[in-house]
């Protein structure tokens, strides 16, 4: 049974038109497999065997019509639990949520499915997606299952845990300030955040609507940008989805990165310590090898991306939170007497410790007499973070840096320093600021056997060049270590 | 910047949230070493920058626009009050709002 945690899109799909196996059969295994393997990790919240077994049947029956089967055809997709599935519980890993069943499907989500693609189930992340370790889940944390007394990052941490662990062959996760790099790098797999508005957020819910992205993970580069094409583009239900064509991000994936002008950031590197700096330092020696121009770059704004990032998520966080009020949604404390007091103890009763400060955090900073100093201030700076990135890329083809100044992190050993989980962002969190597409790669292992990502940045709607160099870094590790 | 218990009192009732007597005490802590971390944005010079609200980029005339306004149907009010806490004839219930007179 350990056949699904090896396969690819591509394999699926080579063993379906060759009747190997069939995707009833893919999508059973994956299932089972999935429910004996997640006591380990508590990474999903719950699988959803009909619906899967359902879009299984449907891509069999095509393939037995002899009709087009679609990119992802048959290929076992797990979704992190703030992305809304048409009635299959999405909880936002939130008490608050804890019985929503929604009314309609993310456009990301129907579009892998005519696709193909098959929903097993839904991964557990932190609460609305405000973590760094996925820890702050309201129904627990995670383990990485590299290391099961690590975390698996955060706050995609349960979709990145399923596809290292073989559960699923991809996943969906949402990135905002560095949600799929950060775990992508510490359960050593591929995640990408796309440029902004390349993926709809509609049906994604709403964290901080200007940086919230949807993206994939993947045991490989090449599922990664297959995913990513069949979800990408234009669509009227998100007023900020671009119309920018889509292209055939498997054509750019050519292993020939002779001449890519590629810039390590000064600034990243010199926070940089440790087995995380060498491991970094080793990647931009292979890309050399590979025949890149590597120079160093500067970044000057990097210093005040934290704080930026931090002022801005919490106030768009404020208002978008606001719409859990016990009305709409589930659940509604028993405390309520008059209307005020139903919306303040619903909400007391139904956010978890890390939401809470993040709501009060938005709100300060909205509130009369602080907006100029935070708010306001806080966009100015994600100008100049932005324009860093401008100027840099008029020169360069690709930015290469860490995703996370450490590898995994143990349970429980950083959960009461919010100050300090906050600044461990401090990489990808200037990339989202700037709406720029960024991606972790796997790089190589700690002296503890930890994984650590390469982090590969490029200007908007440059995926194309950034899976390019993805590529060929891969195939050059892989080559390496294998 | 540090907050008195006051403040964070006055925050949480604009934000429309219940803390407990800990969690308060938490949360003056917490917001307290946060706000220092925000503080240092007052560092750095913006004279003349432009505040960025959302992502651009040069991506035709296509991206940010409105759609057809075309007739379509909606969910409907029985899908939209499904997940509600009380509901009834296709409205949500909340407690009084508005006292009456006599």
């Amino acid at each position: 049974m350990s056949e699904i945690s090896k396969l690819t899109i591509g394999s699926i799909r080579e063993g379906l038109l060759s009747r190997r196996f069939s995707a009833t059969e893919i999508a059973q295994q994956a299932l089972a497999f999935a429910e004996s393997e997640n006591p380990k990790t508590n990474a999903y919240l719950r699988l959803c065997p009909e619906r899967a077994l359902a879009a299984a049947a449907k891509v069999d029956a095509a393939i037995a019509a002899g009709e087009e089967i679609g990119l992802l055809a048959g290929v076992p997709v797990a979704v992190k639990d703030v992305i809304l599935t048409k009635g299959v519980i999405t909880t936002c890993a939130s008490r608050i949520l804890e019985h929503y069943n929604p009314p309609y499907d993310a456009t990301a989500i129907e579009r892998l499915e005519a696709a193909g693609g098959v929903i097993i189930g839904k991964t557990n992340c932190d609460e609305f997606a405000m973590g760094s370790s996925n820890e702050n889940s309201a129904f627990g944390a995670v383990r990485n299952p590299v290391a099961l007394d690590r975390v698996p990052g955060g706050s995609s941490g349960g979709s990145a845990a399923v596809v290292a662990q073989g559960t699923a062959v991809v996943s969906l996760g949402s990135d905002t300030g560095g949600s799929i790099r950060q775990p992508a790098s510490f359960c050593g797999v591929v995640g990408v955040t796309p440029t902004y508005g390349r993926v709809s957020r509609y049906g994604l819910s709403a964290f901080a609507s200007s940086l919230d992205h949807i993206g994939p993970f993947a045991r490989n580069v090449r599922d990664a940008a297959t995913l990513l094409e069949v979800m990408a583009g234009r669509d009227p239900m998100d007023s900020t989805s671009a119309a920018a064509p889509v292209p055939r991000y498997a054509a750019s994936m050519t292993g020939d990165v002779r001449g890519m002008r590629v810039g390590v950031p000064v600034e990243y590197m010199a926070h940089a310590t440790g087995e995380t700096a060498a491991l970094i330092h080793g990647a931009i020696d292979t890309l050399r090898q590979l025949g890149c121009d590597v120079v160093d770059v500067s970044l000057p704004s990097t210093d005040y991306a934290v704080a930026a990032y931090y002022v801005l998520c919490t106030a768009e966080a404020s208002s978008n939170l606001a719409r859990y009020d016990g009305v709409r949604y589930t659940t509604r404390s028993e405390e309520a007497g008059s209307l005020i007091s139903m919306y303040q103890h619903s909400r007391g009763e139904g956010f978890g410790p890390e939401v809470k400060r993040r709501i009060m955090l938005g709100t300060y900073v909205l509130s009369h007499g602080y907006y100029d100093a935070y708010y306001l201030k806080a966009q100015k700076v994600r100008a100049l973070v932005a324009r860093d990135f401008t100027q840099a890329f008029g020169k360069l083809d690709a930015i290469v840096a860490p995703v996370s100044p450490f590898p995994a992190f143990k349970i429980g050993e950083k959960v009461d320093d919010p100050v300090a989980m906050y600044l461990s962002d401090i990489y990808t969190i200037t990339g989202s600021l700037a709406g720029i597409p960024c991606m972790s790669v796997p790089c190589g292992l700690t002296s503890q056997g930890l994984p650590v990502g390469l982090q590969i940045l490029c200007d908007h709607f440059r995926e194309p060049e950034m899976f390019r160099l993805a590529h060929a870094f891969e195939s050059a590790v892989t080559l390496r270590t294998s | 910047m540090n907050l008195t218990e006051k403040e964070v009192r006055y925050v949480a009732g604009l934000a429309n949230l219940s803390l407990s007597e800990d969690e308060l005490a938490r949360m003056v802590h917490d917001l307290g070493g946060i706000l220092s971390q925000m503080d240092r944005l007052a560092e750095i010079d913006t004279t003349g920058v432009e505040p960025m609200a959302q992502v651009l980029y040069d991506a035709g005339d296509d991206t940010a626009t409105l759609r057809e306004d075309v007739e379509r149907t909606p969910l409907g009010s029985d899908a939209a009050v499904a997940n509600a806490a009380i509901s009834a004839s296709g409205y949500f219930k909340v407690p009084l709002v508005i006292e009456r007179q006599e």
